[in-house]
């Protein structure tokens, strides 16, 4: 397991790397660059900003004294919000992102496998029609009809929530955790009862049925754990992208997390800050599939008898 | 994410209806939503236009919606309407404007201009403070000055420092700061030399570029001297908070020379850039002031919230540009003018912007104290006679239906920009048989295309006037400004912009200007379509704010008064008091 592990971190490096090569070059490419305005700049002017920002070297010797700063950790200067560091706005946005998006997981898990589960019990039933049916509208409304619909009811309409903005009460949290959670729900709902209904068919746990055990115990004993499976790889990504923020769902709320930096700042041509968040992605999608694959372990004995 | 906001903005109104027909019926009425407007008190002011101290809430906390976070609260690197509605109410330049937008004293109580008009001395007020209590000098200013130029400071609104005496080598690089034209006669007379005699020179005083800063604090703290805690400012607020993309939160200044008329207490700005969202948020109470409103919504705006919609005439154009550079507009004068006059602005404006945006033919805004834009004759035809013209003038352009123009017209994404361009290219299509093909491209791509004059054909172009002066519209046109995306170079015209400069008789200067409009709409370099409004959501409650063309809005000027309701209701005034409450995020 331990021998395991670091091969999976050592391979985590050049995945890493070839991730920052690939956008630093790209954001490059891509034409305009982060001074540009309606209100063009004289060039003297656009010159001394460039020698602020060093971007008048060769783009090698960018790119080199880049990867020599992200090897201290430091990200730079934001190219747009120019009274802040990449680390700064990171740190601000991160947290925020995170409460949000693990309120949303909670929802998503406790909810999506419940329904998922009771489904897959009445399958083929009005019940099992019904929630099915609501879960696969849930899917494919997307969050920007959704969140305001959320807004115009509960904010406007009854006047119960906040419409939007972050100051870290429960309260403010509420819509935009939905928000995000239902259609996660929904998708979690329909992959459960998939793989619940399937294994109830298969053999083992007719032999646990045969040896007398209890429905209840059969369920949650046996059933449960291998029915999660594809639930978890799901998971891993999910999680990823639920955990560095939406762009919808911050935009539709005022919320300050990153996942607005994504688009705003590919948009602003802020070069480091794209960087920043890109390279938080992606070292939090290479960390989270490695836990999917530790607990893919535990769920699944076959497995970890293999290792 | 665009189709996001359409489909926001067209479900808001559909279940916003039924809705609001639920709340407001009149059960209802003891309890008022959010989106029940109050009625300020009667009567709230006195002869003097004061408002009267019974008619103010209790509370004086604003709350104001305002577009994007701002990039730097550091005014010498500041740029952006949102930032310098920030920066207004922090800092304070040696003039300031009033609430109307006219140009009163600053930081300097009185000042002396040469009769040459090149030497401006400012007498600063005897009891100008930072907000730290420490003293206001005319040495504060003179090293405000010289870092605004400085090239290390990058500041990227330097430009507008230009008619300062060495200015403008100074940020090439070419002189020290030390040579700038700035002095300190003694400590509170701060001496500015100009290169040119510039009238609009005081407009370009309340332009964040002039703003002092502390030295002290900037020493203590390099670049983080603008952060909360930290900051040192002039203005009639000082920072308390600033949390990114979250929220601003200034604080009234006691030690501001005129911090006995300052009312509210405190204001937040919070940066919203969804014109959807905040729009919801002011429904919620949540705002007091919204920084825009939803496009396309000004029906339902008109019918449902009119006491609370403000719009006024802004100083700026939405207009198309021809690339003159290339073909087909290169050398063809009568192919550009018959594009000019088959747009029906009239349409335009009512139809598909509908707020109320002024139709327009020529480029720099009505509404100058002293300037008038020279009106093409095409104004006044109607609309069949300029179609008329049109069509003889696309014939003598060489066009027909036969061989029908085929042209680009290119704009950046943007729901607006997109409607506009779809109803000018059918307009085209219908009067002159022209086929148009649409290019939408997203900003910094189509500002490189624009810059670079290569892909260009016809292109969308707006400007928002830096200072209140004509010449920030007729300079875009200079050979050689970069922002000249259509290429125009008339030595004619820039002999004209040069004796501008130079002039110093006003009226003199005035028809210069004038001159110079006629020749570039004599040249149909652009496509003028409308006027630029103003548009936002102001609670009823808020007084003491005017429309102006700047969009200048101070918070000093402002307060809030009670609701009629609150005399009346006891438990209504209570309620209003808690949704406030609540409204305003905690602050640490």
């Amino acid at each position: 397991m331990l021998n395991y592990s670091l091969k999976r971190l050592a391979s985590a490096v050049p995945t890493l790397l070839i991730l920052i090569t690939v956008a630093f070059f790209l954001i490059r490419i891509a034409p305009g660059g982060p001074f540009d305005s309606e209100k063009a700049l004289p060039p003297e002017i656009e010159a001394n900003l460039e020698a602020k920002y060093q971007l008048d070297d060769p783009l090698v010797v960018q790119y080199v004294r880049y990867l020599g700063d992200i090897l201290m950790f430091d990200f730079g200067p934001s190219f747009h919000y120019r009274d802040w560091t990449v680390n700064e706005l990171i740190a601000q946005g991160a947290p925020v992102s995170f409460t949000l998006g693990a309120i949303a997981l909670v929802l998503a898990m406790l909810f999506g496998t419940t329904i998922g589960v009771w489904a897959a019990l009445k399958q083929n039933t009005v019940a099992d029609y019904a929630t099915m049916s609501i879960a696969m509208i849930g899917i494919s409304v997307p969050n920007f009809v959704m969140a305001p619909l959320l807004v115009l009811a509960f904010a406007i309409g009854l006047g119960w929530l906040p419409a939007g903005g972050w100051d870290g009460s429960v309260s403010r949290m509420v819509l935009p955790s939905i928000a995000l959670a239902l259609p996660m729900i929904a998708y979690i709902a329909r992959i459960t009862r998939g793989s619940m209904i399937e294994v109830l068919h298969s053999d083992f746990i007719r032999t646990a049925r045969a040896k007398g055990l209890p429905e209840r115990e059969v369920l949650v004993r046996h059933a449960l754990k291998p029915a999660l499976l594809p639930v978890i790889s799901y998971l891993g990504p999910a999680a990823a992208a639920i955990l560095t923020g939406s762009v919808v769902i911050e935009r539709i709320f005022t919320i300050p997390g990153i996942g607005s930096h994504f688009v705003q700042g590919a948009l602003n041509r802020d070069y480091t800050l794209v960087m920043g968040v890109v390279i938080f992605y992606g070292v939090l999608i290479i960390v989270l599939n490695y836990l999917v694959d530790l607990v893919y372990a535990w769920l699944d004995p076959r497995i970890r008898y293999d290792n | 994410m665009r189709h996001g906001r359409l489909l926001a903005a067209i479900l808001a109104p559909i279940v916003a209806l039924p809705l609001v027909a639920g709340c407001g019926a009149p059960e209802d009425a003891a309890t008022p939503k959010p989106f029940d407007l109050p009625e300020p008190i009667e009567p709230w002011h006195g002869q003097d236009g004061r408002p009267l101290p019974e008619a103010l809430a209790e509370r004086q906390v604003l709350q104001r919606g305002n577009g994007e976070e701002p990039q730097t609260l550091d005014p010498h690197r500041a740029e952006g309407v949102p930032t310098a509605n920030l920066l207004r109410d922090l800092f304070e330049g040696l003039a300031t404007t009033a609430a109307d937008g006219r140009i009163v004293p600053g930081a300097a109580g009185r000042w002396d201009v040469s009769r040459d008009g090149m030497t401006y001395t400012f007498y600063l007020r005897d009891d100008g403070r930072w907000s730290n209590g420490d003293p206001l000098t005319a040495a504060d200013f003179v090293f405000s000055f010289r870092r605004s130029v400085d090239p290390a400071t990058a500041a990227s609104y330097g430009r507008m420092l230009a008619p300062i005496q060495n200015a403008r080598s100074i940020l090439a690089g070419e002189l020290p700061v030390e040579a700038l034209g700035v002095e300190a006669l003694n400590d509170r007379t701060v001496q500015i030399r100009l290169d040119d005699p510039t009238p609009y020179f005081l407009g370009l005083l309340t332009h964040a570029s002039t703003y002092p800063v502390h030295r002290p604090s900037l020493e203590a703290h390099g670049d983080d001297f603008v952060r909360a805690g930290n900051l040192v400012s002039n203005g009639a607020y000082r920072l308390v908070d600033w949390v990114p993309r979250s929220r601003i939160v200034l604080e009234r200044n006691p030690d501001y020379h005129g911090a006995d008329e300052v009312i509210i207490e405190r204001v937040t700005f919070y940066p919203i850039e969804d014109e959807n969202t905040e729009f919801q948020r002011f429904r919620a109470g949540d705002l007091d002031w919204t920084d825009q409103v939803p496009a396309n919504q000004f029906r339902w705006l008109n019918q449902n919230l009119a006491p609370a919609l403000s719009v006024s005439p802004w100083f700026g154009t939405y207009f198309f540009g021809f690339n003159l550079t290339r073909p087909p507009f290169e050398d063809n004068l009568p192919l550009r003018r018959a594009l000019n006059l088959a747009v029906d602005r009239t349409i335009l404006t009512e139809k598909v912007t509908q707020f109320g945006e002024i139709p327009t033919f020529h480029l720099v805004p009505d509404g100058l104290p002293d300037y008038d834009p020279p009106v093409p004759d095409a104004a006044e035809w109607t609309q069949d006679e300029r179609e008329e013209r049109a069509r003889a003038l696309y014939d003598e352009a060489g066009f027909d239906d036969d061989n029908p123009l085929e042209v680009e017209l290119r704009y950046n994404s943007s729901e607006n920009h997109r409607k506009i361009a779809v109803a000018i290219a059918a307009m085209w299509k219908q009067v002159l048989g022209v086929r148009t093909r649409l290019v939408n491209e997203e900003f910094r791509v189509f500002l490189q295309n624009r810059q670079m004059r290569r892909r260009t054909e016809v292109f969308r172009a707006g400007w928002i006037g830096d200072y209140q002066d004509a010449f920030t519209f007729l300079e875009l046109f200079h050979s050689e400004h970069r922002r000249n995306d259509v290429g125009y170079a008339n030595p004619r015209y820039d002999r004209l912009l040069e004796q501008i400069a130079e002039e110093r008789i006003p009226a003199r200067r005035r028809n210069l200007m004038v001159e110079a409009e006629r020749m570039l709409l004599a040249d149909q370099v652009v496509l003028p379509v409308y006027t630029y409004v103003t548009k936002r959501l102001v609670n009823p409650l808020l007084k003491g704010w005017e429309e102006n063309v700047m969009d200048f809005h101070p918070t000093q000027h402002m307060y809030l008064l009670r609701a009629a309701s609150e005399t009346l209701d006891e438990g209504a005034s209570a309620d209003d008091a808690q949704s406030r409450e609540s409204a305003e995020p905690e602050v640490h």
